[in-house]
């Protein structure tokens, strides 16, 4: 029984980190719909300025703040320069871009910082409750949650909110309604690499921080996604918690998975819920008349 | 009397055809102007050449200004309103955020609430449906929905794809009446497309007949009305 608890409660912790990355995963599938694949690099950059930032003697938050800022400028920056350009561009284009800034932004950082582990401060004390999930995992919990709330906030109540969601789903009935659907993706990269930026400075005192540090993290982070249904946030959180603690629980209950095998666990959950349900556990079916 | 739209030598292509040959025609502010013709004759492709749907050359001028080359979302900003073939609906969204969208780009928001109840008082079965996801309203209902939702941006000028399309009867002669009144009242001007000739040669004051992408005849829609040859044989009625 207390080797059950433990399991999930640290399955929760590690699941917290998956929910950052995964909401960031549906940020930019709701903007543009299709996968970031170098959503996991632009969140470990993200995290680099902000250690540079606390390296140079800023206070923390302070340093977390602006690195919020710089990444939302940089994911626009992004959208505008690179993907902007090829919008009508066929999808193998797209792919070739993705690609091409995953590497810029991990050699990149490696050039820029090295590639040896650096470790990141946490703002939350040391420590745990009785052992079963530390105070940092409580407090990464807590932003996620936080950050779910804004989303559903800002999506739900705000006319830019609404705006956003009119172009990802009619992107011609949007213009005619004077939406300029062009900003509305570049400002859905800039929520996306902001969100990715969070996610990443509160996973790096977890795993360390280095270049590679999101390599395994990203493909946890769809598959959460996917799993709690690609265009819905709170489902993608929801999706992220799960798939920690399942993650915890195979690895421990069932011997011959192990750690070892524990990524193709993912694997496996992501191709079980799509053959049952193609819109993911809490994503909407659309019924819709013609 | 000012003119609201000005249409000079409009051609439009879909990748390498060209469907539209140089089409012209005006309408006055605060008239509407009714574009007929057969299936496939560049109806719809003439109100999307309009607000920049479509690549397109010849000269476009609202009330005095160039808007040839605008994109979409400018276009719509000066106070064009399309009311698209198929409707457009934001099918995930509900009703009211449907109708909101439509004065998404206005910025006088008391007159925005306003206008949404007088939307709901134009349309009852809308104010019945206002949270209900939009993609599950019934073909008429969607259709009432894209009128309320052009007329939420207070428009200048509406374009008007059939908006009779699949509504039944009633209806139609509901909601012909509530576009004269809001042509009447609010000085709105409108660029009707119609399969119903009867009806649009009724609402309109000047028509245009469109053949394969030209203007094959035009005139006051009265002297349309009484040229028997034309109704038979352009018309079918
Ligand atoms: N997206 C498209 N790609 C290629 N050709 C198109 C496209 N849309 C329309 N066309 C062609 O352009 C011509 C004019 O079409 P348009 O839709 O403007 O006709 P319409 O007068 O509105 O017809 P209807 O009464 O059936 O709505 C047609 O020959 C059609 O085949
Ligand atoms: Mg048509």
């Amino acid at each position: 029984m207390e080797l059950f608890l433990h399991q999930i409660f640290s399955g929760l912790a590690t699941g917290a980190i998956y929910a950052a990355v995964a909401l960031a995963v549906v940020m930019i599938f709701l903007a543009i719909d299709h996968f970031n694949f170098a959503q996991g690099e632009m969140a470990m950059f993200s995290t680099f300025i902000c250690w540079a930032l606390i390296d140079a003697g800023l206070p923390y938050w302070v340093a977390f703040v602006l690195t919020i800022g710089i990444s939302f400028a940089g994911g626009i920056a992004i959208e505008r320069i690179l993907f902007r350009p090829l919008h009508a561009a066929p999808v193998l284009s797209h792919i070739i871009a993705f690609l091409g800034l995953f590497f810029i932004l991990n050699n990149g950082a490696g050039w820029i910082w090295d590639f040896t582990i650096k470790p990141m401060a946490s703002p939350f004390p040391e420590g745990s409750i009785s052992g079963l999930i530390g105070y940092h995992e409580i407090g990464m919990i807590g932003i996620v949650l936080i950050m779910l709330a804004l989303l559903y906030l800002f999506f739900r109540y705000t006319s830019v909110g609404l705006a956003m969601r009119a172009a990802a789903q009619n992107p011609e009935s949007a213009k005619l309604c004077g939406i300029s659907v062009g900003w509305m993706i570049a400002l859905g990269w800039g929520m996306a690499s902001a969100i990715g930026a969070v996610g990443g400075i509160l996973i790096a005192p977890v795993v360390f921080l280095e270049p590679n540090m999101m390599l395994g993290i990203l493909l946890y982070g769809f598959a959460a996604a996917i799993v709690g249904g690609i265009t819905n946030p709170a489902g993608a959180v929801a999706g992220g918690f799960m798939v920690g603690v399942l993650e915890n629980l195979v690895g421990t209950y069932i011997p011959f998975v192990g750690s070892e095998l524990k990524l193709t666990v993912a694997l496996v959950l992501i191709i079980s819920v799509l053959m049952v349900k193609p819109s993911g556990l809490f994503g909407r079916t659309t019924v819709t008349r013609v | 009397m000012a003119v609201m739209l000005q249409v000079e030598d409009l051609a439009a292509y879909y990748g390498p055809t060209k469907v539209l040959h140089g089409i012209s025609f005006t309408l006055e502010e605060g008239g509407i102007t009714t574009i007929l013709g057969a299936n496939g004759a560049g109806k719809t492709t003439t109100l999307r050449a309009v607000c920049g749907m479509v690549r397109a050359t010849g000269k476009v001028t609202l009330a005095g200004e160039a808007i040839s080359g605008l994109t979409t979302e400018s276009v719509a900003r000066r106070g064009v309103a399309h009311v698209p073939e198929g409707r457009g609906t934001f099918t995930r969204l509900s009703t009211e955020e449907n109708l909101r969208l439509g004065a998404i780009s206005r910025r006088d928001h008391d007159a925005v609430e306003a206008d949404l109840e007088r939307m709901y008082n134009y349309f009852p079965v809308l104010r019945e449906r206002r949270l209900q996801q939009a993609g599950t309203l019934s073909g008429g209902e969607q259709q009432m929905l894209a009128i309320a939702r052009a007329l939420m941006l207070r428009p200048r000028l509406m374009l008007l794809d059939e908006p009779s399309f699949g509504l039944a009867p009633l209806i139609v002669r509901e909601m012909f009446r509530i576009l004269r009144r809001i042509n009447e009242e609010e000085r709105v001007s409108m660029l009707l497309v119609e399969q119903n000739a009867a009806l649009a040669l009724d609402l309109a004051d000047t028509a245009y007949l469109l053949e394969t992408g030209r203007v094959a005849m035009s005139g006051p829609a009265k002297e349309i009305v009484a040229d028997e040859q034309v109704r038979r044989s352009y018309l079918g009625y």
